[in-house]
């Protein structure tokens, strides 16, 4: 069948909730959250008018118990998806590590909030971050599209490797921004995700299993390692279904760092999310305006980049990490991770750390071109000012 | 090995696993008591004196695991690949006929 996508016009989360239904989800347990409420009630609505056959929808009273039921529902072999916000997802945080430790392939929209106090429902990336240690993978949306297509994605890559994955996109900018989306008709979906192969199943009453079960000293480092080496093994896989994704869709993803006119860049902005579309746009501007900079945008945190990451910096002499996210009594936590992944090898840019749009801050072309200002002084100067730039602040 | 609710289930037998790739991708059946013999974690051994013991089974109504079983001969026996050494039954034994031992491995 040849592939002739069907436009609409859709918000991030509406996005979602399509690709939620094209993938053939059989359980979705949620709990409403600003901003994420509208991906379940579209969900519902789904439900409701017939669209949907063959699903599950668990309302349930509390995201720790969403999550809870998605990893029962996974562990019985079905595809399950759910979706939260910043204090939400903070109460699921126990049951995250419940679903990647038994290696159960859900995946959940988090649409990035800020976390409270002072209280705000504003986009920032502090909330999935601080679930970076839980053994999800985790990607980043910069626009509607890529909600839809990191969602099909995210499916077939966590039932390839059996890790849970979150598909990340920014508080209003994306969740409730409305654009024109490339949805795919639901037989090509089926061909690129067919129907999931569970590891294991609860429902196999003749090999029944205990899923949960204690680990003794003996057993859990071994299960850690397995979990390690899957993240491990995820790059490549990642790499393959996002080339795949292309070929059938029109839209590569076999890159986990998107590259944005950096070939001969001087300087690089690095960062995260929708941010990195206002960011491109800017590397045009500056561009005409004699700035040799470029992109680099990172689709997935985890797994994390580090090769992709170690080509780019061997080629620019600085970057610019561009975080919207903050590591209380360190940095920013991509600008972190990126300094550490480079500290053993021969690539040596200098680094800095823009600390930009938490809690939704306003973050402009303009900005991006006083951090050009910035940089270009920095590296005529061989030397950073200060290594973390609370950019936004009122001085 | 009989037990009051009949035969202790046949192949019930540990399984070690001496190299990581012999390990399952995910955590599960490992768990299950058939390979994993709980009776492992035990310090304390109980041992029973036959010549005490009156057979009034307060020791295995007591048993939490339960690993205690009614032999042939109306005595008690000790399942000891699930028994971890509580003492419970040594507590409750009204004739002190089950003592805690520190067990030697």
């Amino acid at each position: 069948m040849e592939y002739k996508p069907v436009r609409k016009v859709v918000s991030g989360n509406y996005a979602a909730a399509y690709a939620v239904k094209h993938a053939r989800v059989e359980v979705v347990a949620a709990y409403p959250i600003t901003p994420q409420t509208s991906i379940i009630e579209k969900i519902a609505e789904f439900i409701a008018n017939g669209e949907i056959d063959n699903i599950q929808y668990v309302p349930v009273e509390s995201e720790h118990s969403a999550m809870a039921a998605s990893i029962g529902a996974s562990a019985t072999g079905a595809r399950a998806f759910t979706a939260t916000s910043a204090q939400g997802l903070a109460l699921m945080h126990e049951m995250l590590h419940w679903a990647a430790g038994a290696r159960l392939p859900i995946v959940m929209v988090d649409v990035n909030r800020a976390m409270a106090p002072p209280w705000s429902v504003w986009d920032d990336q502090t909330d999935s971050l601080s679930q970076r240690d839980t053994g999800w993978m985790q990607f980043y949306a910069e626009n509607n599209q890529e909600v839809y297509d990191g969602v099909l994605m995210a499916f077939k890559i966590a039932e390839t490797v059996n890790l849970p994955a979150m598909v990340i996109e920014s508080a209003f900018i994306l969740s409730h921004t409305y654009d024109v989306v490339e949805m795919i008709p639901q037989e090509l979906v089926d061909e690129f995700l067919p129907p999931r192969k569970p590891l294991y199943t609860l429902t196999d009453f003749d090999n029944p299993i205990s899923v949960g079960a204690l680990g003794t000293p003996n057993d859990y480092y071994e299960f850690r390692y397995k979990l390690a080496k899957a993240m491990e093994d995820a790059k490549k896989v990642i790499h393959e279904v996002g080339k795949e994704f292309g070929e059938r869709f029109g839209r590569d993803y076999s890159q986990m760092i998107e590259l944005y006119r950096t070939e001969d860049a001087d300087f690089v902005f690095m960062g995260m999310g929708s941010l990195m579309g206002t960011v491109k746009q800017a590397v045009d501007v500056l561009r005409e305006e004699g700035y040799k900079v470029g992109a680099a945008k990172v689709r997935w945190f985890r797994p994390f980049p580090s090769e992709e990451l170690y080509e780019l910096a061997k080629d620019v002499q600085a970057i610019a990490v561009l975080d919207r996210n903050f590591s209380f009594g360190q940095e920013g936590i991509l600008f972190n991770e990126a300094k550490g992944v480079l500290y053993n090898t021969d690539a040596k840019p200098l680094m800095k750390n823009y600390i930009v749009g938490l809690g939704g801050r306003d973050f402009t072309v303009n900005d991006v071109r006083k951090i050009a200002e910035n940089m270009k002084a920095i590296i005529d100067k061989g030397e950073l000012d200060v290594e973390v730039d609370w950019y936004h602040l009122k001085r | 090995m009989n037990t009051l609710f009949g035969e202790k289930k046949e192949g019930a037998t540990k399984i070690v696993l001496k190299s990581v790739d012999e390990y399952p991708e995910a955590p599960v059946s490992l768990g299950t008591t058939l390979s994993n013999f709980t009776g492992d974690w035990r310090t304390f051994i109980p041992v029973i004196d036959d010549d005490k013991c009156v057979k009034c089974y307060i020791c295995w109504k007591f048993c939490p695991e339960p690993a205690i079983f009614i032999r042939e001969d109306g005595y008690v026996g000790v399942d000891y690949d699930y028994c971890k050494g509580c003492g419970i039954c040594a507590n409750e034994c009204p004739t002190k006929a089950i003592t805690m031992e520190k067990e030697e491995k």
